[in-house]
């Protein structure tokens, strides 16, 4: 395998509605960041590729717009994903091992504040198996927290996931939701969706996300300290919800093997658990254990750019390696309900 | 099997889902200012700073440079046929009697194109580089939208030497 690395990471700040920006206005100061950051120049770039969802604009090939964010004449080499940015670094990690480039740009955007988000992701997703009856995310995902709930759990560790999330927000300066309230403060409040509270649902959110990848003797000429990419994996589970044990997630714990988590020890790891309680269920999924400081961003309870927030993982835990904070990294992203896919992503400094 | 209703037994092949879900359309800050400026009866592009190309309607980026275009420049109503068709084809919604003529019209100022409908003109006399001008609504009729402009008619001024659009066609 080719050693590639994340160089450089940029994204917005999360915000629930973007008023006056359109997605290319909120995504081009993002990209030019990553880029400058990187030090690769902007027209040397080997492969773009992005990730967003026509379904969150109701434009089709609406992911086409964001190109103009990038500057793409003369063409370039690029690419699309109708999935989370993660997935996109995946196929940058991918086109790198060719051989043939040496740099990438992946980036991610998405605008929730445009319609109605739990209703489009049903709809996105989950066209057969559901329909009619068109369950909300945030509904489905209570029924797992029951479920889960149910294997031996209590609401308690999920207020504390919650509690931990938002008071780490609060040192980061792109959260959307920050704040510093006990667990039992939290759990004194109101169920939105039993046995769910608006805590342990993420924030719906604008904004967008950018990495650049650089290969073997590039990265290391550009950066001082590379977060190489030891290994990365992604694995889905079936679509329909009733064949699933919803109480573990198994193709988060294969992943993870593929990617190599548990070789070393795993210093920090940023986990993309849109909702309390999955946290729990990633982190016994990748065998981490209470030593491995999980989220310090605030992860997704903090803020939830859609298609966006699994790439901020990824570039939250980077930046944790390449600023010395960390020798080696765990990056996981999830898409589709109830941690339906998963993409884990191991990330080292030099040895 | 009775006659009442189908085999209980039959295997269901398909179930009607209907899909429904509504938007705000969100236009941005560049576009927005196009709008307003239509509203007022001026049209209102955005020039990049690294290649000076000129967009009407803008969209707050140059697509081939990558980068902001934050110079606002005025563009005048008038401008050259690049290209165009005539529209033959009876289709739902059509609100225009046929045959009219849909046209590419190089805004005197702008470097891309900008479709609209072209009237007050046979058909058959409309070409390439024929120059044209904006009939506005009435200043009171006038709303954030390109249909400010009723309709492109011809100028009257002698036809643009191609030199001066090639590069738009």
């Amino acid at each position: 395998m080719r050693d590639v690395a994340v160089v450089a990471f940029a994204q917005s700040r999360a915000v629930r509605a973007e008023e006056g920006a359109n997605e290319v206005e909120i995504l081009m100061p993002v990209v030019s960041a990553a880029i400058e950051r990187s030090g690769v120049p902007r027209k040397e770039i080997g492969f773009t590729v992005s990730g967003s969802c026509d379904y969150l604009a109701g434009v089709p090939f609406a992911f086409v717009q964001g190109l103009d964010a990038v500057g793409a004449w003369p063409p370039i080499r690029e690419s699309h994903v109708e999935m989370d940015g993660a997935w996109a670094l995946y196929e940058a990690w991918v086109r790198l091992q060719h051989g043939d480039v040496d740099s990438a740009l992946v980036y991610a955007f998405g605008k929730s504040s445009l319609g109605d988000l739990p209703q489009v992701l049903t709809l996105q997703l989950d066209p057969y198996c559901m329909a009619p009856l068109w369950p909300d995310s945030i509904s489905i995902a209570a029924l797992q927290a029951r479920a889960w709930l149910e294997a031996g759990h209590d609401e308690r560790e999920m207020a504390e996931v919650a509690a931990r999330s938002r008071k780490a927000a609060l040192a980061n300066p792109m959260a959307q939701v920050a704040q510093d309230l006990t667990p039992e403060e939290l759990l004194k409040q109101p169920y939105l969706v039993s046995p769910l509270r608006r805590h342990d649902c993420p924030p719906i959110s604008d904004g967008a996300a950018a990495v650049v990848l650089a290969a073997g003797g590039l990265a290391r000429e550009v950066s001082e300290r590379p977060a190489w990419i030891r290994g990365i994996d992604h694995r889905i589970e079936p679509h329909g919800l009733g064949v699933r044990d919803l109480t573990h997630s198994p193709s988060t714990r294969l992943a993870g093997e593929r990617a190599g988590v548990g070789r070393a020890t795993v210093d920090v790891a940023e986990l993309h658990a849109p909702f309390s309680f999955q946290e729990v269920i990633l982190r016994q999924a990748l065998g981490l254990g209470p030593d491995v400081e999980v989220n310090p961003s605030g992860g997704a309870l903090a803020a939830n750019v859609m298609m966006g927030a699994g790439l901020v993982r990824i570039g939250e835990a980077a930046g944790r390696v390449s600023d010395g904070g960390a020798g080696r990294a765990v990056a996981h992203a999830t898409s589709g309900p109830c941690l339906q896919q998963n993409l884990v992503c191991v990330l080292e400094a030099d040895q | 099997m009775t006659e009442a209703g189908p085999d209980p037994n039959e295997p269901v092949r398909s179930i009607r889902a209907p899909v429904h879900l509504e938007y705000h359309f969100m236009p941005g800050r560049a576009s927005s200012r196009f709008l307003r400026g239509v509203e007022q009866g001026r049209l209102l592009g955005q020039r990049c700073p690294q290649c000076a190309k000129v967009y009407v309607p803008p969209r707050g980026a140059c697509a081939a440079c990558g980068v902001p275009t934050d110079e606002e420049v005025e563009v005048a109503d008038r401008g050259t046929v690049t290209t165009f068709c005539v529209v033959n084809v009876p289709f739902h919604g059509q609100k225009i009697e046929l045959p009219y003529v849909s046209a590419t019209i190089l805004l005197d100022g702008a470097d891309i194109g900008l479709f609209h409908l072209l009237q007050e003109v046979d058909a058959e006399k409309v070409h390439m580089g024929m120059r044209v001008e904006a009939v506005w609504a009435p200043p009171e009729e006038r709303k954030p939208t390109l249909e400010s402009i009723l309709h492109f008619r011809p100028s009257g001024e002698p036809d643009a030497d191609y030199e001066t659009y090639k590069d738009h066609v």
